[in-house]
């Protein structure tokens, strides 16, 4: 099977955040990155596929030149080949821009059986790239997907369990599909120190504009549909009351006050 | 109208809540803001009911496409629609809960007609003729408005419980205008097989009351205290990931960053030390009640209500005080 892995760097939540505000987007560089805690579960379920069905990994990711660490990392883990998307045209993209540059290189690649990416950004939290992927590629939409039952590579077909409102849902698809994957689907392991050396020395290759056949009105700060207009820090919710005194007092006094509102019915 | 506000109306089967029909609401306030009208879409099997509902709600139309292939819910059918219905009538604006149903179809539609959309929305106001809409980014810290200068419609979903429920008036009727579109199941990708139906069976991200709990809750024994108190009052467990990571409770239970966004009207953190990544999925709570034993921890900054404590002794006093009060 050829398996492709979207990743992504994003800044650790813990480090400061630092905006471009005239543009709304955020500055990603010389923030310390990590692989977005999803695609982790994306990437691991990519190792686990080849382990049980064969074939090639290729993690792709789109990002400027700190995105190399969590391709790094991905080839630490021993997959077959990494990309890194990068042009001066992808700067701003959004969620559709960006999702139609992943399109253009998944194409590029050829005969995917199947894509994973985690069910979303930590940055970002758009969560929607995976589905908008599926509709431009024409591919499967399996989101939420908590389980992949079964691969049938020679019928073209997956089974998952998708996790959503209520319980969860078995689903059958055609391959190739999108897989977005929630956490808890396995247990990401780490790369060993052998695959981190030989990672270190290997040349990253990447894909611009031209290499991916991209339409570049397409792209970028520039044509992005959605502008930011405003960045704000939402206001303290303020530390309210302490409720002090005996455990019997606080207890009568938080039931009171719970009540007061109403909301229990 | 060409400025029109369309709302998605989201249901199961022809299986649907109230809350299915909650964006009819502040759907009414953009409309009123851009001086046009408010319609649902519905798209499905049988769908009579819903349409009958949404007109209740304050549908002032209800545009439909029915047809046996979208029998049970598959994002590739009904996105195909939602982008036929959309393509067609170009509203100014499309609402989708920030549901999975949503999600999918939200974001497929979105592709499909080669826009970017805003996700999670949890403020929406009409400024000059342009819609302004606000959400969350980057893990709760900050908040972003921004407006959508070349889609149209512009796609957004929005928070569940984000905006209050429209009132409802029986009585009232609309226009339905009924849409002729089919695809072939050979067009489609995906067979639903099973429902699993989860035994949580209060939605955590529906639920009006969580108690929630977290590593000062210790064991799986501690969330029975907090599970009969969120019985008791008609609510859902919820979990920091220190709960969840050391396997007390499974991960459908997660609040957080990596976990589901809520919006209770009360959420009651137990041992929970109210790190950021979990504020940002409930910061936003109407009233946040902490208790912690630690009088520094960081939950009680954003606490509506703190008591300093056990939570040992503070649950079972406090279940046995409702039990008495609501006579349960
Ligand atoms: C990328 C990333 C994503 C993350 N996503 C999430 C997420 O989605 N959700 C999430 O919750 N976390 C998330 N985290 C983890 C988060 O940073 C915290 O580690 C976590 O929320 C801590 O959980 P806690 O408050 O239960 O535990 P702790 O921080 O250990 O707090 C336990 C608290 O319990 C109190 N306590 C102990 N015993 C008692 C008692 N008997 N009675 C009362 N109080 C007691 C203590 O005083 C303490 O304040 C994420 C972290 C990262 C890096």
């Amino acid at each position: 099977m050829k398996i492709v892995a979207c990743i992504k760097q994003v800044p650790d939540t813990e480090a400061e955040i630092k905006w471009d505000i005239p543009k709304g987007t955020l500055k990603r560089d010389g923030m310390d990155p990590i692989t977005n805690p999803f695609d982790e579960f994306a990437l691991e379920e990519a190792l686990l596929t080849r382990e049980n069905y064969d074939g090639d990994i290729i993690a792709i990711s789109m990002g400027p030149e700190k995105a190399n660490d969590v391709l790094r990392n991905a080839l630490a883990l021993t997959v077959n080949e990494v990309y890194r998307l990068t042009d001066d045209a992808f700067a701003g993209s959004d969620t559709y821009a960006t999702a139609y540059v992943l399109a253009a290189a998944i194409k590029k690649i050829g005969d995917v059986d199947v894509v994973f990416c985690g069910k979303q950004s930590t940055d970002g939290n758009t969560g929607v790239v995976g589905a908008e992927l599926a509709a431009i590629l024409g591919y499967s939409q399996l989101t939420y997907v908590s389980k992949v039952r079964q691969f049938d590579a020679a019928n073209k077909k997956v089974v998952v369990e998708r996790a959503i409102e209520g319980g969860i849902e078995v689903v059958e698809a055609k391959l190739p599909a999108v897989i977005s994957v929630i956490k808890g689907i396995n247990e990401p392991r780490l790369p060993n120190l052998m695959g981190i050396r030989k990672a270190s020395k290997i040349e990253i290759p990447a894909w611009n504009a031209d290499d991916l056949g991209v339409d570049k009105s397409k792209l970028g700060y520039q044509s992005a549909s959605t502008k930011v207009v405003e960045i704000a820090v939402p206001p303290p919710r303020g530390a309210g009351e302490i409720l002090k005194g005996e455990i019997d007092d606080i207890a009568n006094a938080i039931t009171d006050k719970l009540i007061e509102l109403k909301v229990i019915k | 109208m060409a400025n029109d506000v369309w709302v998605y109306i989201e249901h199961k089967d022809g299986e649907f809540s109230p809350m299915s029909f909650e964006l009819l609401g502040i759907g009414k306030g953009l409309a009123d803001g851009l001086g046009s009208n408010v319609c649902a879409f519905v798209i499905g099997e049988n769908i009579e009911n819903i349409t009958k509902e949404a007109f209740a709600y304050g549908a002032s139309k209800v545009y439909t496409v029915e047809g046996s292939v979208f029998k049970g819910f598959r994002a590739d059918a009904y996105a195909k629609a939602s982008s036929f219905l959309l393509d067609k009538h170009k509203p100014e604006i499309a609402l989708f809960r920030a549901t999975s149903q949503g999600t999918d179809v939200s974001a497929a539609s979105a592709a499909n007609l080669g826009f970017g959309l805003c996700t999670d929305c949890i403020g929406l106001n009409v400024d000059g003729g342009q819609i302004k809409m606000t959400r969350a980014a980057f893990g709760g810290n900050y908040t972003i408005t921004v407006v959508n200068e070349k889609a149209k419609p512009q796609i957004v979903t929005v928070r569940p419980k984000a905006f209050a429920m429209p009132e409802k008036d029986a009585s009232k009727q609309g226009e339905i205008v009924k849409e002729a579109f089919s695809i072939s199941e050979d067009d489609l990708n995906t067979k639903v097989l099973e429902f699993i139906k989860s035994e949580v069976t209060v939605n955590l991200v529906e639920a009006d009351i969580i108690v929630s709990g977290g590593r000062g809750v210790g064991s799986d024994e501690g969330f029975k205290v907090l599970k009969e108190l969120a019985d008791i009052l008609g609510g859902a467990v919820g979990a920091s990931r220190a709960a969840v990571d050391s396997e007390w409770i499974p991960y459908e239970h997660q609040v957080g960053q990596t976990g589901k966004t809520v919006k209770p009207k009360i959420y009651i953190a137990c041992g929970i030390s109210g790190a950021i990544q979990h504020l940002a999925g409930m910061r936003t709570s109407d009233c946040i009640v902490a208790i912690n034993k630690d009088p520094d921890a960081p939950i009680f900054k954003n606490a509506t209500f703190g008591i300093v404590g056990d939570y040992k002794q503070l649950v079972p006093k406090i279940i046995e005080k409702f039990k008495t009060k609501l006579n349960r």
